[in-house]
């Protein structure tokens, strides 16, 4: 028999559909790899039991033949998706303990369409970090290894590190990420693995921890394209719940699925192209454009003037929205409280807060109160969302003349954990590939493309219009069918 | 610009984060590197930019006038670090 | 104009004054979420997990919110904007579960109108207009209980999130009188439209007092501003306590803070907050949860079909098409629910009676629930009642003594008042040869009189008449018996 857990989503789906193996027998297999896998820190809990009933469930209803989209599929759900009676605690101290009395739509459409929750994810504390780095659970492992026989710890990226590391190491064949400033794309590209952001807007964000509102999206985590395809079918959709969620009825993006790119008109930015990158970077971008030209698309140069205001302008927005957003966490309805022997409410707060962020949370609190502080609203904030709107400007008009964008997806392949925590804006610069798609709402993919010097993944990014999901699921479809991209990483967990 | 301990002790007060004196010296730099960083925004010409609104061109939708919710007092109360006879309870504030 | 001054020991000061009014929207659900509104419930009963700010939710937009605020500002003829969006502002509090207040600053719904308002309801010359300064929709907070136990203070998220208008003024009003009076018009004119309920009781209205004095004629003054007063009378005692305040520290040599103060009802007397106020910076931004509100042409006119006739209409029309006296007319229009009555009445009674209608509403009818105790919406009198009862005095069953006999009767038993007349005969008369009848009766037995009369002691005419009537238990009709009396005594 097969190792189940190869499969990917698509497969055990189809796998379940037609009687190959039994839902429940998919379930007991990634359960144990789980247990097997906590040396990667990978998962904050487990929960056998939800993913045993959906898996029940599942084998139930094909016996009675209605099968759902999704049965019989286990999924990781990260922990920033409030989970019905399950502890979220988006990997902070603050929410140790607190289980939500509701569920996030993006994990109620999953466990709607069948899938079954293998456990919650781990991931950098409130979605604030590029290398799972700042999670209170402790940092996660990425399951590559540099090819130089040492065993130094490897960053799966982050925020979505605990979900990229699952899929890398077939801890689940499936999860869920969220997407702030390329955290999905950056924790998928340093586990040679496939994310895309959709369109902002196309994931309800109602019951999800809230980070910067502008630009959170959830989106899939998962080996292949396909597979990303069905699940963000089941994740997306309108919900009256979320003022920001898009009117729209939800694409047959798997059923229209097409590696047939003929004539497509493929843009590569020029100010993507920045000083001290690796020349491996570069190289895997030759590479994929010459795949994608081969594939039948026009390659045109185009410009995007304002990418390298970016990261500031990302740097202003996020952590003044998560300023705010981050406000409730207050010792008052849920999550921990210290109050100190006969403080005041003030000081309760103060305690509170200080004790349930961490330090990365903490810095960007204070950057958001600072720039939206009396004196500073203009300069900084009204600035950056001027900004914003250029950079928007920027991609609007590059897609007058092109479909997709092609780009490196993070500037470097993973780095060692430690080895950037020292300085913020070093960290910080792991996301200039990715955070311009953000700012502007696009829908972007990352899509593994082969592996560098020292044996790690290294991926490249297709940006679109918006709305365009389909156009960058196809034109990663074809990149996907000429990168070939088969390896993996050796479990030594 | 530039952001001195006072100006990290003023900030940390209105975003209610307790922090130690070491902290303060070690944020001040920090923050200042952070924020000498973004400043390289103001060389950007936004004359006659609007500052972004919608992320996505989309419109806002409205609610009907229904009560459709609360009536959950157990549930709201359920996660409390402290609640009483049907309160979220705090230390006490004197007016 | 008003001359009200402080006289102070430098001279003569005056008076500037501005409120920002927090009006409830009426509305079924808060802003945000589906919880109700309702007053008095069991605490945090009408609380949902949007309310309570759990991690994740989000807030969704009340339709009627809107809509009320719209209707609000074309009522104060105010401009509408078309765009405008929400904006968060920051801060720490127990009752504020999000840590910030969902408001509008930099956008708001509704610009600048203006409200008129008469000092004196007998004299048209004392009105003055009162600009408006803006409207804007924002959420009210929960509500802290510190009596309950010994080191907590109890937190109710029933408020959290209901929908507040808070409507600016501009610093136009000068007097505590004109404030008093501006509130009035203000509420009467929210009742009018619907938006708001009006009741200061339960918390529905309140206002942010601003005030700071000057020596005519110089700018302005340093404002101090008086959070949350809650009756037209306490803001009356908080501007003058306010006033009289300013200029003694002035005269003192001393500076006004710009200040957040306390008004006590129990001390009359306003009190620094400045103890609980430290540094507000309230770090606005437009809330990134929330698309701009945009207001389509058919909703605004759907809107503005929907006003009512306001107070302002109401009593020009009343003067000017119904005939009443502008006193008259201004006591009948000032509150919604006194016009509504008026106007049931005059339905079935018919316009042209109104000015008869409006006598017999502010005297009899107002002396008659004074005595009671009882307001016009709860009237023991219906207005179907009280046209029919007019009806009858129109047509000549009722004289103007039986109609007060019968409505006395009405009070007690809420019976109609045709059935009062016919149960109790009480019914006028004009039959002739009946009256005719008791007149040579009242004759006969008082020859002497006739005698005295007929040598030309006119006076005793009323004596006659007094007589007949007594005779016909005050049921002949007052001008038949005249007549005929005058015949029969010559
Ligand atoms: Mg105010
Ligand atoms: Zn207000």
């Amino acid at each position: 028999m097969t190792d189940l857990t190869q499969l990917g989503v698509a497969q055990i789906r189809d796998g379940v559909r037609d009687g190959d193996f039994k839902a429940r027998d998919v379930a007991e297999a990634f359960i144990a790899q789980v247990e097997k896998g906590r040396a990667l820190n990978a998962f904050v809990i487990e929960t056998p039991e939800h993913a045993l009933a959906a898996a029940d469930a599942a084998d139930a209803a094909r016996a009675s033949g209605d099968l759902k989209p999704l049965s019989g599929v286990p999924l990781g759900i990260k922990d920033l998706f409030a989970t019905k009676g399950y502890q979220t605690t988006a990997g902070s101290n603050m929410l140790k303990g607190f289980e939500p009395v509701y569920e996030s739509t993006v994990s109620g459409n999953l466990f709607a369409a069948g899938a079954g929750m293998l456990g919650k994810l781990n991931m950098d504390e409130f979605a604030m970090g590029s290398s799972n780095e700042t999670s209170v659970f402790g940092n996660v492992l990425s399951p590559w290894r540099r090819n130089d026989g040492g065993n130094a710890g490897i960053t799966p990226g982050g925020s979505s590190g605990g979900s990229a590391s699952a899929v890398a190491a077939r801890l689940a064949p499936g999860v869920t990420g969220t997407d702030t400033g390329g955290s999905i794309r950056q924790p998928a590209a340093f586990t040679g693995i496939s994310g895309i952001k959709p369109t902002y807007g196309r994931c309800s964000r109602f019951g999800m921890v809230a980070f910067a509102s502008s630009l959170d999206q959830a989106g899939p985590m998962a080996h292949d394209v396909r597979d990303c395809a069905v699940m963000l079918e089941a994740m997306a959709g309108f919900d009256r719940k979320d003022s920001t969620s898009l009117d729209l009825p939800v694409p047959n993006w798997e059923a229209n699925l097409s590696s047939d790119i003929r004539g497509k008109r493929i843009g590569i930015p020029k100010e993507y192209r920045i000083d001290g990158v690796p020349a491996e970077i570069d190289a895997v971008w030759e590479q994929g454009i010459a795949w994608l030209r081969d594939a039948g698309a026009e390659i045109v140069d185009v410009s995007l003037p304002h990418t390298r205001y970016a990261l500031p302008t990302y740097y202003i927005i996020a952590p003044a929205e998560a300023s705010s957003n981050l406000a409730r966490y207050d010792g008052v309805r849920y999550g921990q409280r210290v109050a100190p022997e006969n403080g005041n409410l003030t000081e309760m707060y103060e305690a509170t807060r200080a004790a349930g962020f961490g330090a990365e949370v903490k810095r960007r609190i204070m950057i958001g109160t600072y720039v939206l502080s009396a004196g500073f609203y203009d300069a900084y904030f009204n600035q950056a969302q001027k900004v914003r709107a250029l950079i928007a400007r920027d991609f609007h008009q590059a897609f007058e003349s092109v479909d997709l964008l092609l780009t490196p997806t993070a500037p470097s392949a993973a780095f060692g954990l430690g080895e950037k925590t020292a300085d913020p804006i070093a960290m910080y610069l792991n996301d200039v590939f990715a955070v311009p798609a953000s700012l502007a709402g696009l829908p972007a993919m990352a899509v593994p493309a082969g592996l560098d010097g020292q044996g790690l993944p290294l991926g490249l990014q297709l940006i679109g219009r918006p709305l365009d999901e389909q156009g960058v699921l196809n034109a990663a479809l074809a990149f996907e069918e000429r990168a070939g991209f088969k390896a993996r990483p050796e479990a030594w967990w | 610009m530039s952001v001195d301990t006072a100006t990290v002790r003023h900030i940390a007060r209105l975003a209610r984060i307790a922090v130690s004196d070491a902290e303060v010296e070690a944020l001040a730099p920090e923050l200042n590197n952070i924020l000498g960083w973004v400043e390289q925004l103001q060389e950007v010409d936004v004359s006659g930019v609007e500052p972004m609104t919608a992320v996505i061109p989309n419109h806002l939708r409205l609610r009907e006038d229904q009560v459709t919710d609360g009536g959950i007092r157990d549930a709201v109360l359920a996660n409390a670090p402290v609640a009483e006879h049907g309160f979220f309870a705090v230390p006490k504030v004197i007016e | 104009m008003s001359t009200y001054r402080i006289h102070g020991a430098t001279g003569e000061w005056e008076v500037v004054i501005g409120l920002e009014v927090h009006a409830q929207i009426t509305s079924s659900a808060k802003l945000f979420s589906g919880a109700a509104t309702e007053f008095g419930a069991e605490p945090n009963s009408q609380v949902s997990l949007v309310d309570a700010a759990m991690p994740g939710m989000l807030p969704v937009p009340n339709q009627e919110c809107i809509r009320q605020a719209v209707r609000t500002g074309m009522a104060l003829e105010a401009k509408i904007n078309p765009w405008s969006r929400f904006d968060r502002k920051n801060y720490f509090y127990a009752d504020l579960p999000q840590g910030y207040q969902i408001s509008q600053l930099y956008h708001p719904i509704v610009g600048e109108g203006e409200i008129e308002i008469l000092l004196d309801e007998k004299d048209e010359g004392s009105a003055k207009t009162v600009g408006i300064e803006r409207i804007h929709i924002e959420q009210d907070a929960g509500k802290l209980m510190h009596d309950q136990h010994p080191s907590f203070s109890y937190v109710d998220l029933n408020r959290s999130g209901v929908a507040l208008m808070e409507i600016v003024s501009k610093p136009d009003m000068r007097s505590p009188e004109e404030a008093g009076a501006y509130v009035r018009k203000l509420r009467s004119i929210l009742r009018y439209v619907g938006s708001c309920d009006g009741n200061m009781e339960q918390g529905s209205m309140r206002a942010d007092v601003n005030v700071s004095v000057r020596k005519p004629g110089a700018p302005f003054g340093t404002r101090t501003e008086t959070k949350n007063v809650n009756s037209v009378r306490f803001i009356m005692a908080a501007i003058e306590y306010e006033a009289n305040r300013q200029v003694d520290v002035l005269e003192s040599g001393g500076t006004i803070v710009q200040e957040t103060r306390l008004f006590d009802p129990d001390k009359v007397e306003t009190r620094s907050l400045r103890s609980k106020e430290e540094a507000h910076d309230y770090r606005y931004f437009p809330d990134p949860d929330l698309l701009p509100v945009e207001l389509t042409d058919d909703f605004l006119a759907e809107c503005r079909e929907s006003l009512p006739e306001l107070p302002d209409a109401k009593r020009r029309r009343y003067e000017a098409v119904l005939g009443l006296t502008p006193y008259n007319a201004a006591v009948l229009t000032a509150e919604v629910d006194t016009a509504r009555w008026f106007e049931d009445l005059l339905a079935q009674l018919g316009e042209e009676h109104a000015v008869r209608a409006a006598n017999w509403l502010m005297s009899d009818l107002f002396g008659a629930l004074n005595r009671l105790g009882r307001s016009l919406v709860d009237s023991p009198v219906t207005p179907k009642q009280a046209a029919e009862l007019l009806a009858l005095v129109a047509d000549g069953t009722l004289s103007g003594t039986l109609s007060k006999q019968v409505f006395e009767i009405m009070l007690e038993t809420g019976q109609d008042p045709g059935a009062i007349v016919e149960e109790r005969g009480l019914k006028q008369t004009s039959d002739t040869g009946a009256i005719e009848k008791v007149i040579a009766e009242v004759m006969a037995a008082n020859a002497d009189k006739v005698a005295e009369y007929r040598g030309g002691k006119d006076k005793l005419f009323g004596f006659f008449v007094g007589q007949t009537m007594k005779a016909m238990a005050g049921k002949g009709n007052p001008t038949v018996v005249n007549e005929l009396l005058k015949k029969a005594l010559g």
